[in-house]
């Protein structure tokens, strides 16, 4: 067991993904010698070498587009994308080749590549680096995305990731990077861990729902614990996977607890939350006894950053949205 | 055409010629007509066959087109001597990432013909397996699988597979593109991440002259060729009409990626004498006298002139080529009229490796609501 941030976590988990199967590559802008800007593959290069651990020339279609190639030669690449605003050049590989190869080859060809993202807000960066982009990859079929919210979490599903057979689009959220630790249990078996694609209760509750991932957990289990002094129960929901979904423990919950609320950093604009919505009208709409609040993103460009705690859903709107809820 | 862009008309070291249109076989510096212990007219009369053979594929899909047969045809009429030049240099563990329009190239790489037109049909995205013949499915995103091709060439290197002096184990990766795909981001990309890599790959590009109704001219200021020294590896211009030529120029740039000396780019000069695609007009665009100027550098009918001239082919052999390309295009007339629609339930087959609950939902959805017609089975 090591207390360790998610930055160290995911760090370990590369590592021990690497020394599991020679066939994981790391490739990305900087991530050999200097481990990456976030430190996220520090010390990697070193351990593997440069023939696995690839610094590549600054252009993400071709990070992304060679990362193809190498996964129809037997490799497994891990494609780091520097921030999530730099991930549009390579959009092209990834939607139109990546998410479909699988499928236009009848399954003769494989891609087994996860495309490491750190995403969110509030590191007070400038633009392009603070962007929240799942859904426009969640709305692709063939492509898989997953998101961790802690370093254990982190630690384990960087390595389930890496082992499946379909291409993953792994969601970091920055801003917890380096923000706390925890105990990481490196011998669990990877076996033992929970199902990569699976959504978890992280607080019971009995008078709301409320969903969030990635970044927005903190911030939900804050307002649970708030939301708690004012006498109400607010089971927390941490999502994990975004696609595929897996919303049968939210049905499970909503049905007992009436209400719920999406909570995430992207544009609420036919975000995430709008699907979520959408699938819990339709699979709890008898038990619903308010609809389905989200607390998002404005709709506009992610603002300069001096104002981006105003962009950013924090306590204060999510507990507004609970109370809204109760309303009806 | 732009003369900045045109070769020399008497060759040079510019524009790699060994067969003129002529049918006259002409000396070059650095590149020779070398097919090793093999029987030279034989081999030359093979590319005749192969040729003749692409272009009845080319015809025959185009007229499937013209019934209603296909939804489209991309067609390579032309372009055959590039084609099958380069895609008999190769080897079996070399591999092939073509555009949509190899046709010839996947024809030498043994990919039933048949199986080209599912694509084209609507029938099939990708109907072969590209493990078989090492020879990749058809990309339509332009220059994207010169990206691919590059990736595959640095895991060929992380392999081991080039420098060992052993011809069976040593493995060059071709990727095919042409004159509009040079302005493509991925494929300047591809030579940057080739070039920085050193990686086994060969850039074969086909200009055509026409991108759609866009001439060289709107792509590139410079012959094409020239780009690739500004990348930091060698380019060659080749008379992609010429298939001995062609055939010299790629073979010498595979076995360059095969002995771990990196990326070459060939330019192989050629002319698209028909449409884009069979939904395309070139009359719009171009001057009918360019065509008839380029028809005078058939690549197919100045071999069959050098053949018959030198007394290396009879009119038997002749008329067993068109005998059999005649055999060819009957098989494809009924074979592509007997290719079967996939099932509607088959889209959500093969979207993943591992299922998700989701889209199994979903198809068993479609399959209740399928189930809900009169005489569903």
């Amino acid at each position: 067991m090591t207390k360790m941030t998610l930055a160290k976590a995911l760090n370990a988990g590369l590592r021990k993904a690497m020394e599991a199967d020679p066939k994981v590559l790391l490739m990305g802008e900087d991530v050999g010698k200097l481990g990456g800007v976030f430190r996220i593959t520090d010390g990697l290069q070193k351990d593997f070498g440069e023939d696995r651990v690839i610094d590549s020339p600054l252009a993400e279609s071709g990070i992304l587009g060679t990362a193809v190639g190498l996964a129809m030669r037997g490799y497994r690449p891990v494609c780091e994308i520097q921030f999530d605003g730099f991930v549009y050049p390579a959009y092209d590989q990834i939607v139109s080749q990546v998410a479909k190869i699988h499928f236009r080859t009848h399954g003769h060809v494989r891609m087994p590549m996860v495309i490491r993202i750190p995403y969110g807000g509030g590191i007070g960066a400038v633009e392009h680096h603070s962007e929240s982009p799942e859904a426009q990859f969640a709305h692709t079929p063939g492509l898989k995305v997953v998101t961790c919210s802690n370093p254990v979490d982190g630690y384990f599903m960087i390595q389930q990731a890496i082992a499946s057979d379909d291409p993953v689009v792994f969601l970091e959220p920055k801003r917890q990077y380096h923000a706390d630790k925890a105990e990481v249990y490196e011998s669990t078996p990877l076996a033992d861990a929970q199902p990569l694609f699976t959504s978890r209760v992280v607080r019971a509750g009995s008078d709301l729902t409320l969903l969030a991932y990635g970044p927005m957990v903190k911030t939900a289990m804050k307002a649970a614990e708030a939301a708690a002094g004012e006498g109400r129960s607010v089971e927390v929901v941490d999502l994990r996977t975004l696609s595929p979904l897996d919303l049968a423990p939210v049905y499970e919950s909503v049905r007992r607890t009436g209400r719920a609320v999406v909570t995430h950093e992207a544009h609420s604009n036919l975000g995430m939350g709008s699907e979520i919505a959408a699938r819990i009208t339709e699979h709890c709409f008898y038990s619903l006894e308010a609809p389905v609040l989200r607390v998002g993103g404005f709709d506009t460009p992610y603002p300069p950053s001096r104002i981006e705690e105003e962009y950013l859903p924090d306590l204060d709107r999510v507990l507004d949205a609970v109370d809204r809820t109760f309303d009806f | 055409m732009s003369e900045l862009l045109a070769p020399t008309p008497t060759g040079g070291p510019d524009f790699v010629q060994l067969l003129t249109p002529e049918g006259q076989r002409v000396e070059h510096p650095e590149y020779s007509f070398d097919v090793g212990e093999a029987d030279e007219a034989e081999v030359v009369r093979g590319f005749y066959r192969d040729m003749v053979l692409t272009r009845r594929i080319d015809t025959e899909s185009t007229a499937l087109q013209r019934h209603g047969e296909l939804g489209i045809w991309a067609q390579l009429l032309g372009q055959e001597a590039a084609q099958i030049g380069s895609g008999r240099a190769l080897r079996p563990q070399d591999y092939v990432f073509p555009t949509y329009r190899e046709h010839g190239v996947a024809y030498c790489r043994g990919v039933d013909p048949l199986r080209l037109l599912g694509l084209f049909r609507g029938v099939d995205q990708g109907s072969w397996d590209p493990r078989q013949n090492n020879f990749a499915n058809y990309t339509i995103v332009i220059g994207a699988q010169t990206l691919h091709a590059t990736g595959y060439a640095m895991g060929v290197q992380r392999d081991g597979a080039i420098g060992t002096g052993d011809p069976e184990r040593d493995t060059a990766v071709i990727a095919y593109f042409g004159d509009g795909a040079s302005s493509q981001g991925d494929v300047n990309e591809s030579f940057v991440f080739a070039a920085s890599y050193n990686a086994p790959v060969v850039f074969f590009c086909q200009n055509n002259q026409w991108a759609i109704s866009e001439p060289i001219e709107r792509q590139s200021r410079i012959p094409l060729y020239q780009r690739a020294h500004g990348f930091g590896f060698p380019g060659v211009r080749v008379d992609g009409n010429d298939v001995l030529a062609t055939y010299a120029v790629t073979q010498a740039a595979l076995q360059r990626a095969r002995e771990g000396n990196g990326p070459t780019m060939v330019e192989a000069y050629t002319y698209r004498m028909g449409a884009h695609t069979t939904t395309d007009d070139p009359t719009r665009y171009r001057m009918s006298e360019e065509l008839e100027k380029w028809k005078l550098k058939d690549p197919i009918a100045r071999v069959k002139v050098y053949l018959t001239r030198n007394a290396l082919a009879d009119q038997d052999f002749f008329d067993e080529v068109e005998t059999e390309a005649e055999q060819l295009g009957a098989r494809l007339r009924d074979g592509c009229k007997a290719l079967p629609d996939p099932s509607p339930l088959s889209i959500f087959d093969q979207v993943y490796v591992e299922q998700t609950d989701e889209l199994a939902e979903q198809r068993d959805g479609y399959a209740a609501y399928l189930e809900t017609f009169e005489g569903a089975h």
